[in-house]
């Protein structure tokens, strides 16, 4: 699980030899994110957006909780009972906009996270498990969401809830009947709103379960690092307690500094008027569209219009915004190239920024009404989206040439100057280096 | 592979067959599966729509304030129903239509009853992904074929609700519906 260097836990209070002997969680959690975890000492701030997610994961479950205390999941009371917590419970609207911006925020960092593991490899071998388990993560996110927002049964809520389990009967054969089977009817109505609600308790549990996979297997290979070189000796690792604890705490602040502001003086400025209308079967809005997470998705869903060979158009819409995620899953293996860091790809890290943008555009258009242009350019950007995984990733790994690696992350971080203490020869390494790249 | 065990086994006799033990195992996990099975099946089935949802299954509707190139929205299922009383231009334009040129393809008569060509009663919901269209109130607009524009993702419909351009693969649906008498219709 960890280096032979990392520090040993050694209680020395009688309680805590005991607590050791009957159930070690305090050894446990000394290992996981105490001083037993050595943590490679040239990580980033973009290594600060894990605990991020796992501090946001935590505010919508605390906040959650609380707001199902005073909400009613059921159609004839949802929205008047969520007016009711805006109005009348006490301190009622701030755990509400904490709850509803705590999941824009948590899409903010996880995209931050995702992309920071396509920019520094951080998919490839030996850490694949963690991104699957990763990718697996962020699905039950957006299904969490997605039905976190129909509950407030305002307007956007009801339509969101249509739409998205339309995408279900667009499903050849079973479509219409597994599209009933999810509503509990022919549109969504109270059993549609019940199950979510039971749902949307649910799956944050899950996810948190998960998370703690995802965790585990990080921790037997050890955190990847900037310069995508594993950890060779102890110089090349500082303990992860008190150096990262302390950093992630500088990040925490920097959070929540960020989120306040948002949460005290634009609480609506990510919403949607029209979910402030209570739901109406009978009106759609003139625009409806998902939240902003969605909208790169929700652009590719609608970048099909017409039918593709034999496939018709809705279907082929519903199969490529799943495969836009379902893709992520096969990275490990569509990158060939045995350089992991993107500091070190100059081809790749081109591309890897006009993802970005391409990713950018298609959440663009995806806010944006069905009309043209923006159809148009979706559909560019939406096979430019494909293009980069299936054929320029592959291509690239295989055609480039890498710039040269550093020895070791201590030579990264501290050049070649032979006069700075606690340098890791290149020739002569420290005990203990039987973790080379796996 | 079960052969296989049973020549392998030590205490096998031949002409036995299967072992006791073998027996009891396929019976045992067998039993398990079909419980298991069965256990299965009612916690799927719930979430089907339930008695109360399925007993509100039919509707009925006074049509006679609809004059020609009118149409009502009506409720069926918690659903929106367009009942249009289409003008003779409209029907004309929706029978000009090249039928195999459509995505599905029907005519204006499959699509309402003899003799009452210009009564179209159609679902009001987008066969993409289930939108209400546009078309069916006052002052909406009823897109470039004259028929219904669906605002979330662009599907247009013309005078007879078929679909003829955008992502929809299917012509708004027509329920299952009877003229009760001239001026009222009857819906599911």
């Amino acid at each position: 699980m960890s280096f032979p260097w990392a520090q040993q836990y050694k209680p020395v209070n009688p309680f805590m030899r005991w607590m050791d002997e009957k159930l070690p969680l305090p050894r446990l959690v000394y290992n996981s994110l105490g001083a037993g975890y050595p943590v490679p000492r040239n990580l980033n701030y973009f290594w600060n957006f894990g605990i991020l997610a796992g501090l946001c994961l935590g505010l919508q479950i605390v906040t959650g909780i609380i707001l199902a205390m005073h909400y009613a999941a059921n159609a004839g009371v949802a929205f008047d009972s969520v007016e009711h917590i805006m109005r009348d419970v006490n301190w009622g609207w701030m755990l509400r906009y904490a709850h509803a911006n705590g999941a824009s925020a948590f899409f903010v960092v996880i995209y931050i996270h995702i992309f920071r593991g396509f920019f520094y490899g951080s998919y490839k071998a030996p850490r694949e498990m963690v991104w699957l388990l990763g990718v697996t993560i962020f699905l039950l996110m957006m299904a969490t969401a997605f039905m976190g927002y129909v509950l407030p049964w305002g307007q956007m809520s009801f339509w969101g809830a249509k739409v998205i389990t339309g995408l279900f009967s667009a499903i050849p054969l079973v479509g219409d009947p597994l599209q009933q089977w999810l509503l509990g009817g022919f549109a969504p109505d109270n059993a549609a709103l019940n199950r979510f609600f039971s749902l949307h308790y649910l799956l944050p549990f899950v996810i948190a379960g998960v998370v703690i996979l995802h965790i585990w297997a990080l921790h037997i290979p050890g955190s990847s690092n900037p310069t995508g070189v594993e950890v060779k000796s102890e110089s090349d690792t500082v303990p992860f307690y008190p150096y990262f604890v302390a950093k992630d705490g500088w990040a925490v602040g920097a959070f929540a500094f960020l989120y306040c502001l948002v949460l005290f003086f634009f609480p609506n400025s990510l919403g949607h008027p029209d979910n402030y209308i209570p739901a109406n079967p009978m009106s759609t809005p003139a625009h409806i569209v998902p939240e902003w997470y969605f909208w790169p998705f929700y652009a590719i869903l609608r970048a099909f219009t017409a039918d593709f060979f034999f496939i018709p158009a809705k279907l082929m819409g519903v199969l490529a915004m799943f495969s836009a995620i379902l893709v992520w899953f096969f990275m490990p293996w569509l990158d060939r190239s045995p350089v992991r860091s993107g500091a070190y790809r100059p081809l790749y890290r081109k591309f890897f920024w006009v993802l970005v943008l391409d990713a950018l555009v298609l959440g663009y258009c995806g806010g944006a009404p069905a009309a043209e242009p923006y159809v148009m350019i979706s559909q560019i950007a939406a096979i430019y989206y494909f293009a980069h995984f299936l054929i320029i990733v592959p291509i690239v790994s295989a055609i480039e040439r890498p710039d040269p690696l550093p020895t070791s992350i201590t030579e990264a971080v501290l050049g070649k100057d032979e006069n700075v203490p606690l340098m890791a020869s290149p020739t002569a390494p420290f005990p203990g280096t039987q973790h080379s790249n796996a | 592979m079960a052969e296989q065990a049973v020549t392998d086994s030590p205490d096998h006799v031949a002409g036995d067959g299967v072992r006791r033990r073998d027996f009891i195992n396929i019976a045992a996990v067998s039993a398990a599966g079909v419980a298991g099975v069965s256990i299965l099946y009612p916690l799927i089935s719930q979430m089907s729509a339930s008695a109360d949802v399925l007993a509100a299954s039919s509707t009925e509707i006074d049509i006679s304030a609809i004059k020609p190139g009118q149409a009502i929205k009506g409720v069926f299922r918690k659903q929106p129903v367009f009942i249009r009383n289409l003008t003779p231009k409209e029907i004309s334009e929706a029978n000009a239509v090249s039928v195999s040129s459509l995505r599905d393809p029907q005519t204006l008569a499959e699509r309402t009853k003899e003799g009452k060509e210009n009564w179209l009663i159609t679902m009001g919901v987008c066969t993409h992904l289930g939108c209400v269209p546009l078309g069916a109130g006052e002052g909406e607009t009823k897109g470039e074929f004259g028929g219904y524009f669906c605002p979330c993702h662009g599907s247009t419909y013309d005078t007879a609700a078929r679909i003829r351009k955008g992502p929809a693969p299917k012509n708004l649906e027509v329920p299952k519906y009877e003229f009760s008498s001239d001026t009222v219709v009857k819906i599911g």
